[in-house]
């Protein structure tokens, strides 16, 4: 009975641990990023999920993240950043880096 | 149009320095424009192959194959470089006497044929690879997407091979006797380049730790997009804003190399031909 609520303990704390990577989704439709503005927690890992739904594929940039990772059409890219700091950090999506819709704001607090 | 044109050339000057850098570097080698050529060929190939099987290339190894293709890409390039320049540290001065005394080339460099092969497809193949998935992408946007996109895209890469070309004439004018020392310098420098783009995007993938991010913000000063940041970061790896793994990769390759560069000079030994 013991063992049992030990290992259950660990799995908790297994999946607590794992859980420590958030996850944000990012979605790019017709070019245009949805949300514009990503809310991300600081000092933490942060997957963020680049969810293209175009046929064409896209190309995620940020300077100030140092991230670039082209995510082809109707598929999801996986990009890592964190642990951040609070702030603002600007990204694009470069093929279409004029177009008011290719910007985003990641907002770290 | 200018937006095509702007992406194409800050894509493929990244590959028409680094061809610029190979040529300059072996000078004065037997059937090296052969060599070149074919490595130009053999990248658009790949990009073209690379490109159409993005998709499958993205969603391998839990969604980082991207990151792993490029950076098995930019890790074997950078070996190759180091070889090159290894290489040269024993036969650089042979090669100057024999550029000073008479027109023959040397004839003694088959493995070095390879490495320019090698260095020329994997660089093109890299930055192709982005370039066709962008242009397919504008090209399909819009009515006369497929015009603008070829007029902007012939600009962009005309203004590349410009930029590339000047680069290779300004090399020439250096004299002989420091010749293969600057070159040399350079692919020292590209290969340096290499390694601290390979520990950007193994952080991207999270396989490395980022250590400071950033190191230092000099985009107030001279920010990447800029045509002279584009040029340096071709050229030497500028970054506006490293992570210090960059830096730690950047410095780490660089000592390496130039000790194995002045080991290989100091002994002169012939033997490393193979």
């Amino acid at each position: 009975m013991k063992s049992k609520f030990i290992l259950t303990a660990i799995c908790v704390a297994a999946v607590q641990a794992f859980a420590t990577t958030d996850e944000v989704t990012l979605t790019i439709k017709n070019h245009v990023f949805e949300p514009k503005e990503l809310k991300l927690p600081a000092g933490k890992k942060v997957k963020i999920l680049v969810v293209n739904q175009d046929a064409t594929p896209a190309e995620f940039e940020s300077k100030t993240l140092n991230r670039e990772k082209v995510i082809p059409g109707k598929s999801t890219g996986v990009i890592n950043v964190g642990p951040l700091k609070p702030g603002r950090y600007g990204f694009v999506e470069e093929y279409h880096e004029n177009e008011a819709g290719a910007q985003g704001t990641v907002v770290v607090d | 149009m200018f937006a095509a044109a702007i992406i194409v050339f800050r894509e493929s000057l990244e590959a028409a320095l680094i061809i610029s850098i190979m040529m300059a570097a072996t000078r004065g080698l037997a059937m090296r424009n052969r060599w070149v050529l074919g490595g130009i060929v053999a990248g658009l190939g790949g990009a073209s192959i690379v490109a159409s099987g993005m998709q499958i290339i993205a969603n391998m190894f839990d969604s980082i194959g991207q990151e792993l293709f490029n950076v098995g890409i930019l890790l074997t390039a950078m070996a190759m470089l180091a070889w090159h320049n290894i290489w040269m540290a024993s036969h650089g001065r042979e090669l100057a006497q024999q550029m000073k005394n008479t027109a023959r080339a040397v004839t003694d460099g088959r493995s070095e044929h390879s490495v320019i092969l090698l260095v020329i497809a994997l660089a093109v193949m890299r930055e192709g690879s982005e370039t066709v998935l962008f242009l397919y992408g504008v090209a399909t946007d819009s009515a006369n997407g497929l015009q603008n996109t070829v007029a902007g895209g012939t600009l962009g890469l005309a203004a590349a091979a410009l930029v590339a070309t000047l680069l290779y004439a300004g090399l020439l004018r250096i004299p002989v006797r420091w010749f293969f020392a600057a070159t040399s310098a350079l692919v020292l420098l590209l290969a340096a380049s290499m390694a601290s783009q390979a520990a950007r995007i193994l952080i991207q993938a999270d396989l490395l730790p980022s250590l400071a991010t950033p190191i230092w913000d000099t985009s107030n000063i001279l920010a990447q997009k800029t045509v002279a940041g584009t040029i340096l970061h071709g050229l030497i790896g500028y970054d506006d804003q490293p992570a210090g793994m960059q830096l730690v990769a950047y410095l780490g390759v660089l000592i390496v190399i130039a000790a194995g560069m002045l080991c290989v000079s100091r002994r002169t030994t012939p033997s490393l031909t193979a």
